[in-house]
């Protein structure tokens, strides 16, 4: 079942024109559901109320303000905001050709595939090109009434499109200072390396499913039928620094014995 | 069993060049505002300065400690509060009515138009057509895996075998009560081997899979979408590949050269839409035009709510207290 795209665009590098169509790479499967009236189990609708007066206020009627510091707001007219809707476009701006190790991961956000839209060669050619030379594009393009900042990749012979976090939206790491506890004596890392490579494998995704998810389901389907589930609850554990050399030797035993 | 059959995405970032694995080139985590490459000491990374910005109303974020867990390795356990490492874009704006006032979001049903209170309203499944199974929290909280509180580490990855196509939100870990030093062993372990560990847990009704890594001695959890969240090309529909013409290969790579950069722009990443929003209520706000006081409204959500920077620095500096006086 091939997947709809969901925008038409043209890579734009220079005086170099690529047309893609654009695919969400994400599909949402968290399990959705709706608030409901508890007397009829019905869906309930939301309203916009003028807390001093209990009134409901008609979407036509109701005013933006943005908050420029709290409990300040400075109301914006519809032409102001209008002034800020980006213009409509379909292209895909390439800033700047960066190396592929420049783009922190930290600033991904979400990620789309962009396929062929007509032209494969000039497709292609793009993606096998981006691979050869070890970069990625710095994006910049305008769908559906907002601005976008993306990093331009490959995932195979594909091109990926990932959208980035602003600037201000990643907090800075580096502000932090660094735990200053005592340090680990060279018994303890050397230990704790140890089980660390015990415990090393590769990366498999698929390894994994959310259990979470599948028992939702199935406490949903329990209850379809009229079943009661038991509850349960969870602790938090307590660490002891004092103890760590023998924790940190106990699991590498029980580690070695598995 | 299906989830079998998705073949992984190729990993992302062990396509980079075969750079010789030097100290000046090793691989690693990616930096936020540094440069990707980082001295073989366990120094704090050199940064490249910050990119100059206003301080803006957005640098007091509020948020609130996010979840406290337990950070699990072998038999050692280390307590843990996370923070989101991202902040929320400051670009919402308020309902206001004619006069000024914000507006509240009330719920009713569409029939009766009746009022329905927040604390009333249920949480429904749409099993049929217009047929729900209503769930409770406690339900919801029964079904929660056992581990529920433990960030249990058990597989550890070279950084470079992550896909960041799965990557979804980060979360700073600081640790709690004495877990200072089980904390930096494990920062220490992690960082000095290039490693990221792998673990499943609960957070919030919601299962996650995390990969949890050090930089710069503070441990970050990335949580990770499941591999049935992302699609395959073959999913999608995407066209066999075709093997690109040569001469069009190289005239991409000419394109790619005449917009290359070594860095990254990183004005680029600025906010333009909220930067402009921001002058135009800013410009009014001198005026003294269409300027609207509100009282912030008492909702108990916001009670515990802290400065993100300062509670992880008070974090931060707690657990090597503690710890350090332990010791001593």
């Amino acid at each position: 079942m091939a997947a709809r795209a969901i925008w038409k665009a043209e890579v734009e590098l220079g005086s170099t024109k690529v047309p893609v169509k654009m695919y969400s790479a994400v599909t949402d499967r968290n399990v959705r559901f709706r608030l409901l009236d508890p007397e009829t189990l019905t869906p309930v609708s939301q309203r916009m109320v003028n807390p001093d007066s209990g009134r409901e206020v008609e979407t036509e009627k109701i005013e933006r303000g943005y908050e420029v510091q709290p409990g300040l707001l400075v109301k914006l007219e519809e032409e102001e905001l209008a002034q800020l809707e980006p213009k409509p476009s379909r292209e895909i701006e390439i800033v700047a050709f960066v190396p592929d190790t420049e783009i922190d991961h930290r600033w991904y956000d979400r990620p789309y595939y962009l396929g062929p839209d007509g032209d494969q060669d000039a497709y292609f050619a793009l993606a096998d090109a981006l691979k050869k030379e070890g970069r990625e594009g710095l994006a910049r393009w305008t769908m559906r009434g907002k601005r976008y900042v993306g990093a331009l990749g490959t995932e195979g012979p594909y091109l990926v499109l990932i959208t980035l976090r602003h600037l201000e939206e990643v907090v800075d790491a580096s502000a932090l200072p660094r735990p200053q506890s005592a340090a680990p004596t060279n018994a303890e890392l050397k230990m704790a390396e140890q089980l660390v490579e015990m415990l090393r494998g590769s990366f498999e995704p698929q390894k994994y499913r959310d259990e979470y998810r599948e028992r939702v389901m199935e406490l949903i389907e329990a209850k379809r039928k009229g079943k009661v589930v038991p509850l349960k609850k969870a602790r938090a554990k307590k660490a002891d620094d004092a103890s760590l050399e023998k924790l940190l030797a106990q699991s590498l035993k029980k580690a070695g014995a598995a | 069993m299906s989830a079998t059959t998705r073949k992984p995405a190729k990993k992302r970032w062990a396509k980079k060049p075969s750079a010789p694995k030097s100290a000046a080139t090793r691989k690693g985590p990616k930096r936020a505002n540094g440069s990707a490459k980082r001295p073989a000491t366990k120094a704090r990374p050199a940064q490249r300065p910050a990119p100059e910005r206003r301080p803006t109303e957005a640098d007091e974020v509020r948020v609130r400690p996010f979840w406290s867990g337990t950070v699990t390795f072998g038999l050692v356990s280390i307590p843990v509060d996370l923070y989101p490492a991202n902040r929320p874009r400051q670009a919402g704006l308020r309902m206001l009515s004619e006069e000024g006032t914000p507006l509240r979001r009330e719920y009713h049903n569409p029939d009766s138009g009746g009022r329905i209170e927040n604390t009333e309203v249920v949480r429904g499944y749409e099993i049929d057509k217009g047929e729900f199974v209503v769930l409770t929290d406690e339900e919801l909280e029964a079904v929660e895996p056992e581990r529920t509180r433990d960030i249990s580490l058990d597989a550890f990855v070279d950084i470079d075998e992550l896909d960041p196509m799965y990557f979804d939100r980060a979360y700073f870990l600081a640790p709690r009560e004495n877990a200072g030093k089980a904390y930096r062993l494990l920062a220490d372990v992690m960082e000095n081997n290039d490693l990221a560990g792998i673990a499943r847990f609960v957070m919030r009704s919601k299962e996650y899979l995390v990969a949890i890594m050090a930089d710069g001695g503070i441990l970050r959890a990335e949580t990770m979408r499941f591999a049935d969240e992302i699609r395959t090309p073959e999913e999608i529909g995407l066209p066999k590949p075709k093997k690109p013409r040569p001469a069009d290969v190289t005239a991409m790579k000419k394109a790619i050269a005449k917009l290359a950069s070594e860095q990254l722009p990183e004005e680029a990443l600025q906010d333009e839409y909220l930067a402009e929003l921001r002058r135009i209520a800013e410009a009014k706000r001198k005026r003294g035009q269409d300027v609207v006081e509100v009282e912030e409204p008492q909702d108990e959500e916001d009670v515990g709510v802290i400065d993100l920077m300062e509670a992880l620095k008070k974090s931060m500096a707690a657990a090597s207290g503690r710890g350090a006086r332990k010791r001593a």
